[in-house]
Parts: structure tokens; C-alpha cells; sequence
């Protein structure tokens, strides 16, 4: 038997943050898997994406924190438009993901988060994402330097590749992630006046 | 030609191209600047706009993705009342942040510290195919017609544009149908075909490629089982897996299709018998030139 | 508290300006100093467990004018009503107060209690301390204040209470029931068996409704037609039931007991007393169309591939059993109607009984009672987009299904799919579609679907032995006598595959179906290549519902299907007196209930039909003649006729049978007119200054 259901566990404290987080009632879910059925992804994942709600009904949170499941999603929001009971299933995915962030759980899906990261980091240096890096830093931190490296010059004689980045939106997102550092950091009560930006 | 469809409105929009059309999708981007300029549509770019976070973003901090966003749109509104957005990724982003400040008060609080929240609620974010139906008509479309390319299109809608319906407020999320009336109303044959919205795997293209090409090839097998001769989308991350992944599913997977990529602009450009050369055609890496010559389209 | 409320005492002036011309002034002249008695009701532990009762009989005794308050555990027990009676004898009492539950609970009974003690029974109020106070608060010592608030307010308006007398009025002992499914002709047949007349109403061509529609039924698999026809029968031969089919009801006038109901006979441009019913017209019309009795399903037809099956003529009988068996010409699809030209159906009729010219005739019937069995319907297609529900052929519903099903059915019982004619070797069925499904708005479970869905892979196994059956199920429902046995046949002698999911979406490849399901039980995604898919979608109720209880005025639930007076207690009557209803028209259910609810209805009526007069209401309004502008404002507003434009006089008068005391007029009026009795403006004011 993988799991035992312990009464004390059944609807913990961190239930209600991720209900905030993804403004659903978890509860609300009754199990039908119409979002497992036509989910593009599931045959990928460890468990189907209805087990993931079940895992956080029956108090399995940290299970659920460490699923590769959440890190598969890929927020196609097919299982968010069925749903009959309207529970926005990829918005609990994201608030599951942001949580396991912000707790440093490891991802079992290492190559997703490092590229998330990487993608972000180009963003907060260029303000546009720039491919060349951002691919290259990917294949370096998974150690696969060569993957896709037949389509670069492809694609740059296509003229769909550049080799410079461009940093017309530099400013722009150099602020916003400025500011949104700044206001996690500062409690909700505090008063902050907005950067000097666009 | 600018007066074209001047007699409705003058159509204005704060233009957000998003990272894709300025790099990988610059075929998209330019066949959206050439159509727009046929059917008079003013484009001006937003100023100094930077990308939307897209799902890292979402996936990593709720806040950084609502705030990326609501900065471009608060950008836009300098230019216009209306933002018009190509990438249907891009374009979720932005309703999605909407939606967020709208209905949560614990963001749209935070974000009102470090930016006017309420002027990126107040610009009306528009995906060029509603556009095009909306306020333009396929009548229009029907009129600027100039040469019958004689080609039978999937359109792909992908997921994004039209789900989920409550924040893209867009056509019938099952079985959306503007796509195929626009290509229509344009001379073109559609097809009904049931892969028009399940997911090609868009994020997963460098991180999960193996799931990537399994999305892929399906879509492509139902396109070829609809006997088409090519397939239209309208987001540039669809593109890049549907037209890019094609050798690798060749190679990995040993399934050979080679179905022309096209974004929709580029078929809506060559029926007004636009110049190709102004509509990005041959950028792509499944070749199309072939299909072209054969159907004597110029 | 009670002496700040006296020096407030004094209403405003301009809301007492009118209160001398009230028809009161005189009243209250004559009503004598008040002596209440006030009875405090523990409820058990539900009005003691929140609010001190004993604490609010003592500050209302303090309040001038009671003469004596007490508490008790059960005032509705009988002691408790005999303390009532007895004190009002030892006190001299003129006026009771219970502060207890609702009125809409026990109001009846105190009123008869205090009628016992020679009391006016309309002089005994009820000050609801449990349903608007202790039941919704948590507060003691805030909840007691209240309590004694609430009774105050009462007490104030007992004060002006006067005493009311009842009227009575005839019972016509003929009654109306409307839909002729199986609750309707239960209905009709139960209420004519014991001697009434009986009007039955039927809006579509015969009477027969869904259960004609069927093949064989849960939980013995006896056909449908079988049991069903010997009533559809019975209906026709019966003397004291007036079936009028493909008819509506217009408008219903009146009250219980005396119901007075328009229906309009639509033109079936066919004479019903002459027509045999030979059906020569239906073949040799040349139109053909689909059939809504086949719910639409038209299955091609391999050998006349020109001749599908399940089409008819625009001239039709609906079935074989038909009651009335007369022909009905579908005006839209009639080549004469929409062309001029044709009149096949005429040159062939022997008896001569076709009719083009012939028109809609209203008709009137009195009648003292009403059953409502109007029905239900499926949800409509075009809802469930991701199975492509109304685009693809082989995707069907049930009821579609129960015609294919049917021996008399358009396949004559076979299975076959309507593309192609093919017997399908794979069929799925997909239970819940719609219900149980708040994104669609249906919230609620459409309870026969589990039994029927059961039933038909049953009925498929007998009839394509080498043919596999799979159910997408969420839950199976079957609690009935004998139905948990019937569903474990399906799964193990007849080798229906359960899978435990919704399905996510349904595509067609090729010639198969692809359906895109879950098992959550193994935590498996499983694609099933199918022939033909069976919905078993959401019962709604039958389209118009909303309009038509606007007509008979009668409450509309949630669900929009017509709401009973009390769910558990009320099952079968409606919030108007002498107004039942039988059958899915209330929620959906199945047959064997919905006989058993036809009956009850049926004996409701009967019971109804044992007095020989009613006594109404007392609690009407009135007009003030001297007050009165003749607007009419007031007529628009009332919702039961029961106002009347006296010419004459150019002011309004009031209907008093027919005025159910609702005060929708006295709020229309704009001179304060209007009064409703002991409900008058001025002791509105005094209970509102009692706590203010």
C-alpha cells in the first residue's frame, strides 16, 4: 500500500493557501476525470491529472508538491473548459507549481523548471526573449549541447533565427521585475511607490 | 487602398507583436503588417513593450504574470484604445492577467503599488482573427479576393485562442468555425476535422520534445487524413512545432507528412494576391514552394 | 424599552392621514380592550437551546394589554393547545399570541385551538421566534432580544386585529388534467374511476407521451406497449374522461373549486369524428419527413437507400396505438399548405375527413381541480459540443435509442446505426451528459439514467449477441426494489464493460467514433473506436414550463421544473390551492414513481371532490371607495383577476373569492386605497414603532 490516509491529515491549513492561490474550492471536485480524458499529456505523467485534486482532498500536499504531473501540465486549459463542476484545474496546477517554487521542492521534471528559469532570466535581461541564449543555456545546463543545433542555421538563412539580442523592452520588464521583487519582499500593509517606469 | 475599410470605422490598434514575431515567427509578422495594410488597418506598435512572461511566467510566480502583462497593456494604452494581439499565447497571457486583476483582490491590490492597474483593465485586448470576423467582415475579405488559390486548409486553431471560453471570449471552444470562414470567404476550402484544438505541446518544444513530436504527429495524421494540402494556424508557437518538428517525427518516428505550415495571414495575403516576398512565404521548413507552383498560386 | 416605544407611539401624521377613512375606524371602535394571552414555544431544544424563553414571557407580560404569558415545551402538542384553550376561559382572554415556529407550520393549528375556546380563530397571531431567530442565530442573550423584539411587533399587530369570518363557496366536481404521458393518464384514469369527469389535455396528436416512445422497461423488461396500450385504451373507452389531444391550455381563470380554463383546439385539418384512422393518407403522402415521435432519428436504409427509415408523411398518425387514432396534417411541411397544390390525402380518403380550411377553436370548461403532468424533455442538441451531439450521426440519445429499441419502431427493433444501416459491434454509452453537470446548468441528477442505460446495453446484448457494450459512468444510482439487481445482470451475465469516468470529447475517424475516456478507478486513459454512442442525456423539463406556470399560476423551482408546495410533506400539490402535479414535470423520475405520484395526485383531487363547498380565506383586500382614483394601476397588478373596474363608479372593486391576500395591490396603489384586512397600513406602522 503506497499511501495511508491518516484522519489528522484530511484538509490541512495549505489547502486553503492553494484555493487562494488558484481561486478554486478543491472540495469542489467530485472525481469524474473528464479532465484525465482529455488531457494531451496524461499518458506522460505519474498520476492522471484527477488524482492530483484527489491527492490535495485526502491531505496528500506534499505528495502532490513533488508529482512530475504538475510539472507536465501544459496549461492547455482543455481540462479548465470541461469541467462540469468548474473547478480551473490549470490554475491549480500553476498555484501547485508556484508553491513548490517558493518551498524549493525539486522538480522531478528538471529539464521544465531549468528551462522556466532560464527563459525568465533572458526576459529580465533583454525584456524579449532571445532564442540563441536561451537555447544554448538550456542545452547546457542539461548537458545535451547539440540537441536541436541542426535547425540553427536553418533557420538563420530563413531569417527567423537573430544572433544579437534586441533591448527596445529592456526597461520595461528590468522594472517590472523590480517591482514585483519589491512588493513580495514588503509586507501587505506597507506602502510602495511605484518605480519610475513606462 | 488605406480608405478600404475606412467606411465602418477607423480601425486603430496598439500593436503587440510579442517575442515569437520579431524572431522565430518574423513570417508572421510581416504578413500580418502586409494584410493589415491591405484591409486599412493602423498598427502602431507599443512602445518599448517587452514579453508577456508566457508559461514560465505563470508557472513560476502569479504575481510576475499578471505584472508583465498589465505593463504592456498599460504601454498600449499610451497608443490606443485597443491592443491587437498575433500570438495566440501572448494573447492568453493578457486576457488571463485581466481576469486575474478582475477577480483577485490579493493581486490587483500588490499590483496597484507598482502600476495604474485600473488603465491595463481598461484596454480591450483583440486577437487579429476576431479582428478580421469582427470588424472587418468576411465580406470584405470576400471583396478583396483577387486570385482563387485553390487550396484545401485545416485550420488549427490550437488550444489557447479560444479556451478556456470565459477569458478568451472568442467563438465555440469545441468546435470554433472564424478561422475556416475567413479562409472561405477568401476563396479556400476548409475542412472539418477534429483535431482544430487539441494541444501541439507548445512549451514542452525544447523541454519535452519526445511528447512535442507524439502531439505532432497525431495532428498531422488527422490533417492528412483529411486529405489536406496544407494547414493554417494563427499562433507562432503552434507553427514552430507543427513546421519545425516535422524532420524530427521523420526521424524519430519514422512517419513522413510534410504538410505545408502556413499562418493564416500568409493564405488571407496571397488571395489578395499580395507579393510573397512581403508575406514571409518560404520561411518556413516544411517547403511549400512546391505546392505553390503546383496550384499556380504567385 | 417598552416605554420609549409608547412615547413614539405616534405614527407620523402624513402616514395616519388617511387612517380615518380606513375602513378600520369603525372596526376599531368596536374592537374591545385588548386581553392577550402570550405562549412561548420551547420547540424542544429548537427555539430553548438559543433563546431564553422563559425571559421573554416576562418581558412581555410586562407589555400593557397582556394579561398573562407563558412557556411551554410543545405548544402544538395537545396540552399545549389546551393551555391555550383553558386560559382563555380562566383570563377572559380576547386575543392569543404564540411566539413559536413559522405560521406556515403551526398557524392552522393554533388558529383551530383558539377556535375551540370560542375565539375567533383570526384573532391568534403567530410571532415566528424559531425560522427567523433562533435557528439563524448563535448569540443567546442577542437571539432572546430579538425574540422579545419580534413578539412585540406582533403584539402590536394583534391590536388591531379584527375578527374575520370565512366565506364558502361550491365545488364543480369535474377535473382537468393536463398531459397525456403515463402520469397523466394515471391521473385521469384514477380520478374517472371513482365517478368524476375528467378533462384530459394533450397537446401533441395522441396521447401516449414518452412511455410510448419505449421499448421495454427497467426493471422486468416487459415491452412498453405492452402494459401501456391497455390504458391508452382504457382512456378512450372511458365515459367519464373528455379526451381532448392536440389541444393547449390558453389561460386559466378562477379559483379552487371553481376553475374556469380556455383550450385552445388546434386545427388538425382532419375531422376527428369522421376519420378511421386507416392511415391511406399517411402512405401515399407524398412528403416525407422526420419524425419527432422518432425524436428525429432517420436510420439509412441499405437496401432503398432513397427510403430511410423513420421518416413520415406531413399527414401522420404517430404511432399504431394511437389515441385518438385520427390523422394530423404538419401544416409546415404540407406541399398543399406551402404550395397550393397537392391534396393526395384528400382523393384518397375514403370516408372523406380531411379538412384544409378547418381553424383553432377555443373552448371553455369549468373545472374544481387541476393535475399538471406536462413532462419532460431531453437536453436539447447542440449543448455538448465535445461529443459532438447533433453532428454526427451516430452519435444518438436514449430516447432515440428506445426507438430503435421499439417493435414498432422504425427499425422494427433492430440496431442499426444511422449512417449507414451497419449493426454496430462496439456501442458506448455515456451516462450524465448534462446532468450532474453545472457547466451546462444542470446541476441535479436526472435519476432514470443509470436504470435505462443498464437496461438498453441489455437490451443490445439480446439483440447483437456478438456486440460489445461499454458504460462511461460516474456513479450508478440504483436504488429502487429491484434495481441494484438488474444493473449486476448487465455487468456480469451480459458482459457490459462499467468504466468509471466522464468522457472528455467524441471525434469521428473514419467510420468509428473515437471516444476519449478515463477510467479514475485504474487511473487509465482509454480510447474506445466505437460504431455508435448512446447519450443518456440531462432530463429538463418540457420546453414552455416557465410561460405555462405563469398561466396557472404556480411556482417554478430552481431546476425550472414546478415546484411542489413542500418537498417532503407536499409532494404532489402546488403553492395554488386545488392546482396538483403528477410526474417528471416536478423532477425526473421513472415510472413506477411516477404512477405511484399520478394516483397520489389523483386522490388529492378526490379528496378535494368529497366537500361540497370550500370556505375561503378571509384575508382579502380592500378598496376605500372615497380613496379610490380609478386608476386601475392595481388591476395590472393583480396576478389572480381578482380586481374589477366598477364603470359606474370609475373606482375598483374586489372579488373576494378570488383575492388571495398577497397585498401586491396595496403596494400598485398609489392613493393608499387599498387595505388588506388585518394587514392594514396603520398596524404595520405601530409594529414597526414597537421596536424602533
Amino acid at each position: 500500500m503506497k499511501h495511508v490516509i491518516k484522519r489528522e491529515q484530511l484538509r490541512p491549513d495549505i489547502i486553503q493557501t492553494i484555493e487562494e492561490l488558484s481561486g478554486q474550492d478543491i472540495k469542489s471536485c467530485y472525481q469524474c476525470g473528464k479532465c484525465s480524458a482529455g488531457c494531451p499529456i496524461a499518458a506522460d505523467m505519474d498520476v492522471p491529472p484527477n488524482q492530483v485534486i484527489r491527492q490535495l482532498q485526502l491531505g496528500f500536499v506534499d505528495e502532490a508538491l513533488r508529482l512530475k504531473t504538475i510539472w507536465l501540465c501544459a496549461s492547455c486549459e482543455t481540462c479548465t473548459t470541461r469541467c462540469p463542476r468548474e473547478v480551473d484545474l490549470a490554475a491549480v496546477m500553476d498555484a501547485l507549481r508556484n508553491i513548490a517554487i517558493q518551498k524549493g521542492i525539486r522538480s522531478p521534471e528538471r529539464a521544465v523548471t531549468l528551462f522556466n528559469k532560464i527563459f525568465l532570466s533572458t526576459v529580465k535581461r533583454y525584456g524579449r526573449v532571445f532564442e540563441m541564449e536561451l537555447i544554448g543555456m538550456f542545452n547546457t545546463g542539461t548537458l545535451n549541447f547539440f540537441k536541436d543545433m541542426t535547425k540553427a542555421p536553418k533557420l538563420f538563412f530563413k531569417g527567423r533565427l537573430k544572433l544579437f539580442p534586441n533591448f527596445t523592452g529592456r526597461k520595461m520588464a528590468n522594472t517590472v521585475f523590480k517591482d514585483v521583487k519589491r512588493i513580495k519582499s514588503s509586507g501587505p500593509e506597507e506602502n510602495s511607490e511605484p518605480s519610475k517606469g513606462i | 487602398m488605406e480608405t478600404t475599410a475606412g467606411s465602418k470605422k477607423a480601425l486603430k490598434f496598439a500593436y503587440y507583436p510579442g517575442c515569437s514575431l520579431h524572431a522565430t515567427a518574423v513570417d508572421y509578422n510581416e504578413s500580418t503588417l502586409a494584410v493589415a495594410e491591405a484591409l486599412g488597418i493602423d498598427l502602431v506598435e507599443v512602445p518599448d513593450w517587452s514579453c508577456c512572461g508566457s508559461t514560465p511566467a505563470h508557472c513560476t510566480d502569479e504575481l510576475l504574470a499578471a505584472a508583465l502583462p498589465a505593463k504592456n497593456m498599460i504601454a498600449a494604452g499610451t497608443v490606443a484604445d485597443e491592443m491587437l494581439v498575433c500570438c495566440s499565447a501572448c494573447f492568453s497571457r493578457l486576457k488571463f492577467a485581466q481576469k486575474h486583476i478582475e477577480e483577485k483582490e490579493n493581486i490587483r491590490t500588490k499590483l496597484s503599488k507598482i502600476m495604474p492597474v485600473e488603465q491595463a483593465q481598461s484596454i480591450k485586448v483583440r486577437h487579429l482573427l476576431d479582428v478580421l470576423v469582427q470588424d472587418i467582415g468576411v465580406e470584405k475579405i470576400a471583396e478583396l479576393k483577387q486570385q482563387d488559390l485553390g487550396l484545401k486548409v485545416a485550420c488549427y486553431y490550437g488550444c489557447l485562442l479560444t479556451r478556456p471560453p470565459k477569458v478568451t471570449e472568442l467563438d465555440d471552444a469545441e468546435d470554433p468555425c472564424f478561422m475556416d470562414d475567413l479562409l472561405t470567404a477568401a476563396g479556400m476550402e476548409t475542412v472539418p476535422w477534429p483535431y482544430k484544438t487539441e494541444c501541439c505541446g507548445a512549451s514542452f518544444s525544447l523541454t519535452r520534445t519526445e511528447i512535442v513530436l507524439r502531439l505532432v504527429a497525431d495532428i498531422l495524421q488527422m490533417a492528412k487524413e483529411a486529405e489536406v494540402d496544407c494547414i493554417s494556424v494563427a499562433c507562432p508557437l503552434c507553427h514552430a512545432n507543427l513546421d519545425m518538428r516535422q524532420s524530427d517525427i521523420k526521424k524519430k518516428l519514422g512517419l513522413k507528412y510534410d504538410i505545408p505550415i502556413f499562418y493564416f495571414t500568409q493564405l488571407l495575403g496571397m488571395a489578395f494576391g499580395l507579393e510573397q516576398g512581403k508575406l514571409g512565404i518560404g520561411r518556413s521548413l516544411v517547403d511549400c514552394k512546391e505546392l505553390l507552383a503546383a496550384k499556380g498560386i504567385k | 424599552m417598552s416605554a420609549d416605544a409608547k412615547t413614539r407611539k405616534k405614527p407620523p401624521a402624513d402616514a395616519h392621514q388617511h387612517a380615518p377613512n380606513d375602513s378600520g375606524i369603525t372596526a376599531s371602535d368596536r374592537r374591545p380592550t385588548p386581553r392577550v394571552g402570550v405562549f412561548v414555544c420551547h420547540c424542544g431544544i429548537n427555539i430553548a437551546k438559543t433563546v431564553d424563553v422563559k425571559r421573554v414571557s416576562e418581558e412581555i407580560a410586562k407589555e400593557p394589554g397582556v394579561v398573562i404569558a407563558e412557556d411551554y415545551q410543545y405548544m402544538c402538542s395537545v396540552p399545549g393547545q389546551q393551555m391555550i384553550v383553558d386560559a382563555v376561559s380562566q383570563h377572559n382572554l380576547n386575543r392569543i399570541i404564540v411566539a413559536a415556529c413559522s405560521p406556515k407550520m403551526h398557524e392552522p393549528t393554533f388558529r383551530r385551538a383558539v377556535g375551540k375556546a370560542g375565539l375567533n380563530p383570526y384573532l391568534c397571531e403567530i410571532s415566528n421566534i424559531r425560522e427567523h431567530c433562533s435557528w439563524v442565530h448563535e448569540d443567546r442573550e442577542q437571539a432572546t432580544e430579538k425574540a422579545i423584539d419580534i413578539t412585540r411587533t406582533i403584539l402590536e399587530k394583534i391590536r388591531g386585529d379584527d375578527s374575520l369570518d370565512t366565506t364558502s363557496t361550491p365545488v364543480t366536481k369535474r377535473a382537468l388534467v393536463i398531459g397525456g404521458g403515463i402520469a397523466g393518464i394515471q391521473a385521469a384514469l384514477d380520478i374517472a374511476g371513482s365517478g368524476y369527469e375528467v378533462i384530459l389535455v394533450e397537446r401533441e396528436s395522441s396521447i401516449g407521451g414518452h412511455m410510448a416512445q419505449l421499448g421495454e422497461t427497467f426493471p422486468t423488461l416487459d415491452c412498453a406497449s405492452c402494459i401501456f396500450t391497455p390504458k391508452i385504451v382504457e382512456v378512450a373507452q372511458n365515459e367519464n374522461i373528455k379526451l381532448l389531444a392536440y389541444s393547449e391550455v390558453e389561460s386559466v381563470s378562477g379559483f379552487v373549486g371553481q376553475f374556469e380554463v380556455k383550450i385552445r383546439r388546434k386545427a388538425r385539418s382532419v375531422d376527428e369524428t369522421v376519420c378511421t384512422g386507416c392511415g391511406i393518407c399517411t402512405e401515399k403522402c407524398p412528403t416525407r419527413v422526420a419524425d419527432e415521435f422518432n425524436r428525429g432519428l432517420v436510420v439509412h436504409n441499405p437496401d432503398k437507400p432513397r427510403k430511410p427509415f423513420g421518416k413520415r408523411g406531413a399527414i401522420y398518425i404517430p404511432f399504431a396505438q394511437a389515441q385518438p387514432k385520427v390523422a394530423t396534417i404538419d401544416r409546415e411541411n404540407c406541399r398543399y399548405y406551402q404550395a397550393g397544390k397537392c391534396k393526395v390525402c384528400e382523393k384518397v380518403c375514403g370516408p372523406k375527413a380531411i379538412r384544409f380550411d378547418q381553424k383553432d377553436e377555443i373552448v371553455t370548461e369549468k373545472v374544481g381541480a387541476i393535475v399538471i403532468a406536462t413532462g419532460y424533455e431531453t437536453l436539447p442538441r447542440g449543448v455538448y459540443g465535445e461529443y459532438g451531439y447533433g453532428k454526427y450521426e451516430n452519435v444518438i440519445d436514449g430516447l432515440q435509442l428506445e426507438r430503435m429499441l421499439s417493435a414498432a419502431g422504425p427499425t422494427a427493433g433492430d440496431i442499426r446505426r444511422p449512417s449507414d444501416g451497419k449493426v454496430p459491434k462496439e456501442v458506448v454509452w455515456i451516462q450524465c451528459v448534462g446532468s450532474r453537470d453545472e457547466s451546462k446548468g444542470i446541476p441535479y441528477c436526472s435519476k432514470i439514467c443509470c436504470m435505462y442505460t443498464a437496461k438498453q446495453t441489455r437490451l443490445y446484448k439480446h439483440r447483437v449477441h456478438d456486440g460489445q457494450a461499454y458504460v462511461f459512468y460516474m456513479d450508478i444510482r440504483a436504488g429502487g426494489k429491484r434495481y441494484e439487481e438488474f444493473v449486476k445482470h448487465a455487468q456480469v451475465d451480459e458482459g457490459t464493460v462499467y468504466l468509471r469516468g466522464r468522457v472528455s470529447k467524441i471525434y469521428e475517424r473514419g467510420d468509428k467514433l473515437i471516444v476519449m475516456g478515463m477510467d479514475t478507478l485504474s487511473g487509465s486513459q482509454i480510447e474506445i473506436p466505437a460504431d455508435m454512442v448512446v447519450l443518456a442525456t440531462a432530463i429538463v423539463p418540457q420546453h414552455g414550463t416557465e410561460e405555462f406556470a405563469r398561466k396557472l399560476r404556480v411556482g417554478i423551482g430552481e431546476n425550472g421544473f414546478i415546484a411542489e408546495a413542500h418537498v417532503k410533506l407536499k409532494p404532489v400539490e402546488t403553492s395554488t390551492a386545488g392546482i396538483f402535479i403528477a410526474g417528471a414535470i416536478q423532477a425526473p423520475k421513472d415510472i413506477p414513481d411516477t404512477v405511484a405520484q399520478a394516483g397520489c395526485a389523483a386522490s388529492k383531487v378526490l379528496n378535494l371532490f368529497s366537500n361540497d363547498t370550500l370556505t375561503s380565506e378571509p384575508i382579502v383586500a380592500s378598496v376605500d371607495e372615497e380613496l379610490c382614483s380609478g386608476c386601475g394601476l392595481c388591476i395590472g397588478a393583480c396576478a389572480y383577476d381578482a380586481r374589477k373596474m366598477d364603470e359606474k363608479k370609475h373606482i375598483v372593486v374586489v372579488e373576494d373569492v378570488l383575492c388571495q391576500g398577497c397585498g401586491a395591490c396595496r403596494a400598485a396603489c398609489p392613493s393608499s386605497a387599498c387595505e388588506l384586512k388585518n394587514f392594514r397600513t396603520e398596524q404595520f406602522i405601530n409594529m414597526v414603532d414597537a421596536i424602533t
